[in-house]
């Protein structure tokens, strides 16, 4: 099968603005899912509101697009319903953090069967150009004239703390590592996030004077390093890529199977 | 392992947005941009099949076929 | 059966009935006076292979049972006033997207925190207008647990007839009251189950696109269709769209598929209604204070009959007209500013002889409390 048999072509081109780095996170996942040989009848796409969530439309996968912030409640409905199904959840910096936040940390500390996307751009793009709680302090937006003075979070450490069982970070420059770290996120069996940098040439770029999507993507090249390399050892300030989490826990729809169990047993006796 | 050996390039014009991230990443400048602001192969005899064009698309308006050359196995 | 007889809270009922319509997937949150809900259904849900899942805040239950309906359960949540506040947005997003799903609202003083352990019928108008833009709404209620569980069970029954959220307006009293509960055997009370298309594998599916009887047949998700689902207004496959057509032919239809059904949907009973020129139109625990007066009353041989509504929205305005036509006074008695009162108004032939009587104090209504409006209205002094 080829990536193509896993969109809506009839919806494209697509509506991301040139160069918006949401795009390559659609591709790299089209050849995650791909790679992995997956039956579109099992996948479901669920997504909030913002840039990112328009990506629903364009895969031919059971698609929900929800309300802003809450892609993950309603994934968790979705899963716990009908656990054969494969969860994949893209979510903007702003959707999953900022309103969707409180669902962010509760899907992982239940640590369901999802895979959640944090398509990261530090920005809101839909609605302008406004600060993200991925900004960080320091950034020009819409709202932030005078630059912002919002610390930001760091996705990894709170997916983590939160308890999540896979937790990764690549970016829409490395697109071989985001293809390999997505397979394996996919088939997690657990809550697995994976933090993407993506770029926004349109309202981030322009605003913060980073220059064109090409001169965005060096910055992710430039500004990152895996896990476990030179470059992170010689500069600690560089952010780290890689797998941070692969831990075998037990996972929620699994845990409830025997809840089911223990009920049944308790009304036979 | 066999060694991969380009077909062409089928570029997609209705999705390309003329970004020029294929151009600018482009390892062996095969890529350039047309007076439309669409990509096109003007060097696919330098083309290594990388892929990463492809790969790296925002449109998937970039696809390079290629066969596999089994001469250098 | 004598098993089958039970002595329960009206919110104990309300799981009865909603086991009995099928429900197999409930997301909830902890909020008096409706937890009991809840708490009932984590321990018989998963007795019969059903899920039970407490999430993180009242929000996020209601996206999760959008979610599961999805796949093709029959799902229900039960909240009371902040927490029916909160899932206003999802309600919405049930409504556009047309997703089967049952609100179960035991109503408490409000507005904010209000009156939590205290009965009141403060949120009939937040349940027809509480979500944001133009739509239609099912609304239903009961005064006693043999009709709680009855509403219930048709609330499950509308939700998939309309593919739309039903709310059940239950109020504290009668959520946390205990009586006599009979529960009727399996297939005595109709069941209408989840319409799924006949479309198979490969053929174009239309998620969006009513039939001829105005109905939308579903498809699970993880079935043969993979379709879209938004918030947006959208096209027959369920993709976005602003096309001017698109978006008024859905709104339309949104309106239409309830509106246009309020004969169906109007449910109601008649206590001494025959010749009552006096009419108290009353609905929950302030209907039955409603009833003893009238079965008083009655004795006496006053003309005195109760209405009492069960479904309040759509309003069913064509039958209370209908009803009232000869009415000397219509006293509607409810616990809140006159939220239904204003609607009976506008719609009877002479809103000047509809008058109200209410409480907004956190107590029940006392047969007291409409005696002493009724001497005044039947000129008997103050």
């Amino acid at each position: 099968m080829s990536v193509k048999e896993y969109i809506r072509e009839r919806y494209f081109p697509h509506m991301w603005c040139p160069g918006c780095g949401h795009g390559t996170i659609l591709n790299s996942l089209l050849h995650a899912v791909d790679q992995l040989q997956l039956d579109k009848k099992d996948l479901v796409m669920t997504s909030g509101i913002g840039c990112s969530a328009r990506i629903s439309g364009y895969v031919d996968f059971h698609s929900l697009h929800t309300i802003h912030g809450r892609a993950l409640a309603f994934a968790t409905g979705v899963k716990l319903s009908k656990p054969e199904l494969k969860l994949i959840v893209p979510m903007g910096d702003g959707d999953a953090l900022a309103i969707g936040g409180n669902h962010f940390i509760h899907a992982a500390r239940r640590n369901i069967d999802i895979t959640a996307i944090v398509m990261n751009n530090r920005i809101y793009g839909m609605t302008g150009g406004q600060f993200s709680p991925l900004s960080g302090a320091g950034k020009k937006a819409t709202t932030a004239p005078y630059s912002t003075i919002d610390s930001a979070f760091d996705v990894v450490k709170l997916a983590t703390a939160a308890g999540a069982s896979f937790v990764a970070r690549s970016t829409a420059y490395h697109v071989l590592e985001t293809i390999d770290i997505l397979k394996k996120a996919i088939n997690h069996k657990g809550f697995s996030v994976v933090e993407i940098l993506s770029q926004c040439p349109t309202h981030y770029g322009r605003k913060n004077k980073e220059g064109n999507a090409s001169q965005m993507l060096k910055f992710q090249k430039d500004t990152t390093a895996k896990i476990g390399s030179k470059a992170l050892e010689k500069n600690p300030l560089l952010i780290p890529r890689g797998i941070f989490v692969d831990n075998d826990v037990p996972e929620y729809c699994q845990a409830y199977d025997e809840v089911i169990e223990r009920a049944m047993k308790g009304r036979k006796a | 392992m066999a060694r991969l050996k380009l077909k062409e390039h089928v570029i997609n014009r209705d999705w390309c947005k003329g970004c020029g991230i294929c151009v600018d990443f482009c390892p062996k400048q095969v890529l350039e941009l047309d007076s439309k602001e669409k990509v096109i192969a003007a060097r696919p005899e330098d083309c290594i099949c990388c892929k990463l064009c492809e790969l790296r698309c925002p449109d998937l308006a970039i696809e390079v076929l290629t066969d596999r050359d089994d001469k250098n196995d | 059966m004598t098993e089958k007889i039970k002595f329960v809270q009206g919110n104990e009922a309300c799981v009865e009935g909603a086991l009995y319509a099928g429900v197999d997937f409930f997301a909830g949150y902890p909020i008096t006076p409706s937890t009991e809900i809840a708490e009932v259904l984590s321990k018989r849900l998963p007795e019969k292979g059903g899920k039970f899942i407490q999430m993180e805040d009242e929000i996020a239950s209601m996206c999760a049972i959008i979610g599961a309906s999805l796949t093709g359960h029959k799902v229900m949540t039960a909240t009371s006033g902040p927490g029916f506040s909160l899932k206003q947005e999802a309600l919405g997003y049930a409504c556009m997207a047309e997703i089967p799903c049952v609100i179960v609202n035991v109503q408490r003083g409000g507005p904010s925190t209000g009156n939590p352990t205290h009965v009141s019928q403060g949120d009939i108008n937040q349940a027809r207008w509480g979500t944001h833009g133009d739509h239609s709404i099912i609304a239903l209620t009961a005064s006693n647990h043999q009709d709680v569980f009855a509403m219930t069970v048709d609330a499950f029954n509308l939700a998939e007839t309309y593919r739309t959220p039903v709310v059940l307006l239950f109020d504290e009293a009668v959520g946390h009251m205990r009586e006599k509960l009979i529960v009727p055997e399996a297939g005595e009370i109709a069941r209408v189950d989840r319409l799924r298309t006949s479309l198979g594998k490969g053929v174009d599916y239309h998620p969006y696109l009513p039939r001829e009887d105005g109905r939308l047949p579903m498809s699970d998700f993880g079935g043969d269709h993979r379709y879209n689902v938004t918030g947006l207004f959208h096209d027959m496959w369920g993709f976005p769209s602003n096309n001017p057509k698109v978006v008024s032919g859905l709104l339309h239809h949104l309106n239409d598929k309830i509106e246009n059904n309020v004969h169906n949907i109007t449910r109601y009973k008649e206590h001494f209604m025959d010749d009552a020129e006096y009419i108290l139109i009353s609905y929950g625990s302030s209907a039955r204070s409603a009833i003893h007066i009238a079965t008083n009353r009655r004795a006496r041989g006053e003309k005195m009959g109760v209405l009492e509504l069960q479904s309040l929205w759509p309003f069913p305005e064509a039958m209370i007209r209908e009803k009232c036509a000869n009415a000397k006074a219509v006293l509607v008695v409810e616990m809140n500013m006159g939220q239904v009162m204003r609607h009976v108004k506008a719609a009877v032939d002479r809103p000047e002889n509809v008058f109200l009587v209410n409480r907004i104090d956190g107590k029940l209504i006392t047969p007291t409390d409409i005696k002493s409006l009724l001497r005044v209205i039947q000129g008997r002094g103050v």
